[in-house]
């Protein structure tokens, strides 16, 4: 059974002028100790879909599914209780805007140290331990000293550290982690993600990674899916989806950045020109349609999963045309 | 190299931080004893952790903030934040956020013809023919001239922030992060757009970044900054081929290629981040995998490099090639 299944979620949110379809209909397993990215540029639903699983989007947000199961655990139907236990004990989160999960007003030890015993009896003295071991791995120097500060005392980057350690306090079976390492310098990006990577191959820990840099995404996941307006358009083993990018959308992202040895130095990059369509209002088609090199007149019906190879699953009409399908 | 447009000589800034009403002002230097040339014409790099003192460089060579000590000088001539106006027509900045570097109360046309009204350069009539000029040039349509900055994508801004910079056609043009806030399909156009017209009107460019690959695709020569001081200068090539800098290397390696055959690179020395530099020696010793005893003791001086130099001990010299 996997640890995560995710079938058809959808994240509506009333607008002024309508509906706004932030989420429109994504799936996506997760297996114990499995990395799962999801890419896509901002504004493609990738937030929407984690506080989805979390069950903290916004009041007024709908959020529907046929199945949104972790562990056995039914996420949609679960008591906010039910779900306050889990969030911070077997589901961790580290936000993409690091002051929303640290109070001004407690000392970051205080709150690493609370974020375990809130959810284990474990004696003070070795929850500090665990705090300090923590900030020492995600490359915070003299990590006893810092128990005593208050996040406002602490740099952007230390505070993005911070909420990291204290995501990892409880040792969760899951971690959402929404760009994190997107503020940091990339030595400490590269030892942050070493840390991520060990724990999942000691204690099976599962990752969704969402991140807009396709560099962190290949080097970290075992499983990417590629977001765009709302939908997933592309997804397999990172392996596949790298090696044979099928979508026009993936392919042009893979196009946009310079890649030292495969690009030449100073020659045009490749873009994808226009942008994300209004997710406002009944959504058909394929949504990458205005902005595709290929699209034709089938792109505005209904576009289905074709299977481009086992467990590789790309959402485009024009697959055979362009010589990619299996 | 072409003539010099751009030069500093043993810049050094220095910030008194206050420790409350009792104590004396600690003293931080956040860029000590740089010096630099960049041709005309050329793209010259800056990249370094955070904190290093790119921002701080930037603003100096801006004009925005005076040096502690050590001189600026831009095409030959002393620069000096009294003549901050003068400087403005030679050197122009683009910041990293277009959110915040544009003011929301002011219209598209009414930005980018701010310079040329401080400078009183030409009328009514001749500006508006500039600036719907300066909109086509970097790609925005002749509708974005009454929009505000809340109407236009962040992609747009940017070509605003730009066409802003350029309109008064200076000579230097500093550009800290401009694409770090930027998808990386909008980082795309910047990157094409910013090189086209570097082309095109020969500008010389200062670009900070964090983004190696990004600086690999654009520079000519590359400066490493570590604690506020240069370690390394190279050309490009030279740089990404060969790093001899034991920063540098670590810097180079922590780069994630989009490929997933490669893992993640273990280059363990984060966990010493934010350590005080070593008084006596060098200032990365604390965190250098390869330091030896004299690294503790003394500080190194310049080894020269056939393309550029260092400054580490355990590097030979090598006789620079003369052109
Ligand atoms: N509180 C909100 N109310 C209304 N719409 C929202 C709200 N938050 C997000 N949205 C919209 O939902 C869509 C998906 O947003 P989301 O934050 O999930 O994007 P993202 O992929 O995480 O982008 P980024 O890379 O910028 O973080 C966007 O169109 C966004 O404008
Ligand atoms: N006005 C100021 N007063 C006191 N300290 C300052 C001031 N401006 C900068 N500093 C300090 O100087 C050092 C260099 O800062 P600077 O902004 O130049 O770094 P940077 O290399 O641009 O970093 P980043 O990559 O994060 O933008 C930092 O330690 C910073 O805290
Ligand atoms: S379905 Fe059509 S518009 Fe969409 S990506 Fe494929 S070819 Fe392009
Ligand atoms: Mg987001
Ligand atoms: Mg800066």
């Amino acid at each position: 059974m996997p640890l995560l299944e995710v079938e058809n979620l959808v994240v509506d949110l009333p607008v002024s002028s309508g509906t706004l379809h932030a989420v429109n209909g994504i799936s996506f397993n997760l297996e114990r100790g499995e990395t799962l990215a999801i890419v896509g540029e901002s504004g493609s639903g990738k937030s929407m879909t984690s506080l989805a699983v979390m069950n903290l989007l916004p009041k007024r947000a709908n959020r529907r599914a046929n199945r949104l199961v972790f562990d056995g655990i039914d996420l949609a139907n679960a008591p906010n209780a039910r779900m306050r236990t889990l969030r911070g004990s077997r589901l961790a989160m580290i936000f993409q805007e690091p002051m929303t999960s640290l109070n001004p007003s407690y000392t970051i030890g205080n709150q690493l140290t609370e974020a375990l015993r809130c959810h284990r009896s474990v004696p003070i003295a070795s929850a500090r331990d665990r705090a300090v071991q923590l900030l020492e791995k995600v490359g915070i120097p003299g990590a006893a000293r810092r128990l005593g500060q208050y996040p406002h005392q602490l740099s952007g980057g230390l505070r993005q550290r911070v909420m990291i350690a204290m995501a990892l306090m409880c040792g969760p079976d899951l971690i959402i982690a929404d760009e994190p390492t997107t503020a940091l310098d990339v030595t400490i990006q590269a030892q942050i993600l070493h840390l991520l990577a060990d724990l999942k191959r000691e204690f099976g820990m599962a990752m969704i990674l969402i991140s807009h840099d396709l560099g962190v995404v290949a080097r970290v996941a075992d499983k990417v899916a590629v977001m765009y307006a709302g939908q997933v358009v592309e997804s397999g083993a990172a392996r596949s989806l790298f090696g044979t990018p099928r979508h026009p959308y993936t392919r042009g992202l893979l196009n946009c950045i310079p890649v030292p040895g495969r690009t030449t130095p100073g020659a045009p990059l490749g873009a994808i020109p226009g942008q994300l369509p209004s997710l406002i209002g009944p959504q058909r088609g394929c949504a990458f349609r205005e902005r595709c090199a290929f699209a034709a007149p089938e792109c505005a019906g209904d576009i289905a999963f074709i299977t481009a190879e086992p467990g590789h699953d790309v959402r485009c009409v024009r697959l055979g045309a362009l010589g990619m399908a299996a | 190299m072409s003539e010099t447009v751009l030069e500093l000589r043993n810049v050094t800034r220095a910030f008194e931080l206050s420790q409350g009403a009792f104590r004396r002002a600690a003293k931080l230097t956040a860029v000590a004893d740089v010096s630099l040339k960049v041709g005309r014409g050329e793209v010259f790099a800056l990249v370094g952790e955070s904190g290093s003192g790119k921002t701080t460089l930037a603003k100096m060579l801006l004009g925005l903030l005076p040096p502690t000590s050590g001189e600026i000088l831009v095409d030959g001539m002393p620069i000096s934040p009294k003549d901050r106006v003068a400087v403005s027509r030679r050197v122009q900045p683009i910041f990293q956020d277009p959110y915040s570097s544009l003011n929301p109360r002011k219209s598209v046309a009414q930005l980018i013809a701010l310079p040329l009204i401080v400078h009183g350069v030409g009328d009514r009539t001749t500006r508006r023919a500039q600036v719907l000029a300066m909109l086509d040039r970097v790609g925005l349509s002749p509708r974005h001239y009454d929009a505000y900055p809340g109407q236009l994508s962040g992609g747009q801004r940017q070509r605003v922030a730009i066409a802003r910079a350029l309109i008064l056609k200076p000579e230097v043009v500093i550009c800290d992060e401009p694409t770090s806030a930027l998808d990386v399909s909008v980082q795309a156009q910047i990157l094409n757009l910013l090189l086209e017209l570097k082309r095109e009107l020969g500008l010389t460019y200062f670009f900070i970044s964090h983004n190696l690959a990004v600086v690999e695709h654009l520079a000519d020569r590359v400066a490493v900054m570590y604690l506020g001081r240069f370690v390394e200068e190279r050309t490009r090539a030279g740089l990404f081929a060969s790093p001899r800098h034991p920063y540098t290397r670590v810097l180079l390696e922590s780069v994630l290629t989009p490929d997933p055959d490669l893992g993640v690179p273990d280059t363990r020395i984060g966990t010493a981040a934010g350590m005080p530099a070593s008084e006596l020696g060098c200032p990365f010793e604390p965190r250098c995998p390869s330091a030896a005893e004299v690294c503790r003791t003394t500080v190194p001086m310049v080894r020269t490099l056939p393309d550029g130099w260092t400054t580490c001990h355990l590097i030979e010299e090598e006789a620079a090639i003369v052109p």
